[in-house]
């Protein structure tokens, strides 16, 4: 079954078309990466399947459950590590861990036992007293990272999860990246085009709302008759798919 | 009860914040101890204790406001409202969750405030526990005006208005530092169309045991109260949906 099935998904405000008919699927368990320029629709359209927005027109389903008429199902399968990091910045690490534990209604024992295995798994230990508002831009996406994965989402959606962040804080985030992969299917969005190539099984490319191409790297790189994902984005967003 | 942990964690940062010792404690008790200070140097009676402290609770309480609209203007802008919008938290718990942690805070604030006054003078009596009790719809009514401004307002613009000019139109449209009626005309209409100077009557008249003196102005109380806090609900079911 797919993760996530769009039909024709679309999303105007006013007059603008932020998504213009998004018709994708994505498979369980892959890591699926939306590439686009500034407004192509990409937070646009994961705001919409993480039921922040209603769609104007169009429906997706999440293993089968509408965004529409199902919100509160989908919203049991989701987790988003939104593009501000998003965390409480008066509590602690550990505070912010407990707040979606408790939201999830986690018993102490499962809320303990959850801390200490994301803990482990984002290398969160040696921040994990000290308050988040006072942590480096990396420390807090590891922390976003940990607080979406708390309730054990089937699907995760990752808007711009290394923006901002230097080179050496970027590549430990892409290694926390891809020791995810196969326990959900994620969903990222990016600018970052050696990014999405590192991580993804598939990529979509978005311009002005509309989905123009979604394929493999080394698809879209023969497809555009580049050499690099980077020369490809460019082809195919400047001279669209031939 | 999923509103619980939301809750605790908005009393952890409201109290965190160092803003919230500074204004919701130290200046109302500043003032306490300023206005005794000129009342005991001025002929007039101006600023008598057993006014003068029931009065500066509602003052204190005007900065209730300036936290609930605070933390929903942050949590907005960071996104974490967005994170939690996604999770099974009801409309209900978010309300919930940024009102009532809140309120024990305001009623420890008046507590302060009382205890204060009674170092100055006021008389130790039940009432002040039953000026506590009316407190408690003062205290809803500022909180939900905060909901309403954080709904609406970024965090920068709630720091002006609510920090300053609602603060301002506390102090001076309540009758706490004169008499509204040595200015009398259009400026005491408009005050008394307004909650705060009706808040203040309401705790003195507590205060003084007067409790036939509660009427009419614990209608004023309640009514605002009410109608702010249905107002704030529904800019706040607005921008969630707008999320």
């Amino acid at each position: 079954m797919d993760a996530v099935r769009t039909e024709a998904l679309t999303k105007t405000y006013k007059d603008v078309v932020a998504v213009d008919r998004l018709s994708l699927s994505i498979r369980q368990g892959e890591l699926f990466s939306l590439l686009g320029l500034n407004g192509a629709g990409k937070t646009t359209t994961i705001k919409m399947l993480s039921c922040l927005t209603a769609p104007t027109r169009g429906d997706a389903f999440l293993h089968g459950k509408s965004i529409r008429t199902d919100t509160a199902a989908v919203k049991k399968l989701i987790a988003v590590s939104p593009q501000e990091t998003a965390v409480a910045p008066g509590l602690s690490v550990r505070e912010n861990l407990e707040l979606i534990c408790g939201v999830y209604g986690f018993s102490r024992e499962k809320q303990d036992a959850k801390i200490a295995e994301l803990t482990a798994l984002l290398g969160l230990d040696s921040v994990l007293l000290k308050k988040a508002g006072k942590l480096s831009g990396g420390w807090q996406r590891r922390l976003s990272i940990a607080m979406a994965l708390i309730s054990e989402p089937q699907i995760l959606f990752l808007d711009e999860p290394t923006l901002g962040l230097d080179v050496l804080a970027r590549s430990e985030l892409w290694e926390i990246i891809r020791s995810l992969k196969g326990k959900a299917t994620i969903i990222l969005t990016t600018h970052y085009m050696e990014e999405a190539e590192a991580l993804s099984d598939r990529i979509g490319i978005m311009k002005d709302g509309r989905l123009l191409i979604c394929d493999t790297v080394d698809a879209l790189k023969k497809t555009a008759g580049a050499e690099s994902i980077e020369q490809a984005f460019v082809t195919i967003v400047t001279e669209g798919v031939k | 009860m999923r509103a619980l942990p939301f809750a605790k964690r908005v009393a952890r940062e409201i109290l965190r914040d160092p803003g919230t010792l500074v204004f919701g404690l130290g200046f109302p008790l500043v003032l306490i101890f300023l206005l005794t200070a000129i009342q005991a140097n001025i002929p007039v009676s101006l600023f008598e204790i057993p006014d003068l402290a029931p009065g500066i609770t509602i003052f204190g309480l005007s900065f209730m406001t300036l936290f609930s609209a605070s933390i929903i203007a942050k949590d907005r802008e960071s996104s974490l409202l967005a994170r939690l919008y996604t999770t099974p938290l009801t409309a209900g718990d978010f309300i919930l969750g940024y009102t009532l942690p809140i309120v024990p805070i305001a009623l420890a604030q008046c507590a302060v405030c009382y205890a204060a006054g009674i170092l100055l003078g006021l008389n130790i009596s039940v009432n002040i526990l039953y000026a506590l009790l009316f407190s408690i719809p003062v205290s809803v009514f500022f909180i939900a005006l905060g909901l309403l401004c954080g709904s609406i307002f970024t965090d920068k613009q709630v720091g002006g208005i609510c920090g300053a000019l609602l603060t301002n139109l506390a102090g001076w449209l309540s009758g706490i530092w004169f008499d509204l009626s040595l200015v009398g005309g259009l400026f005491q209409q408009i005050a008394y169309l307004l909650p705060f100077v009706h808040a203040v009557d309401l705790v003195c008249a507590v205060i003084a045991g007067n409790f036939a003196g509660i009427f009419p102005h614990i209608w004023w109380v309640l009514g605002y109260a009410a109608v702010t806090l249905v107002a704030a609900v529904l800019l706040f079911l607005r921008q969630m949906k707008k999320q």
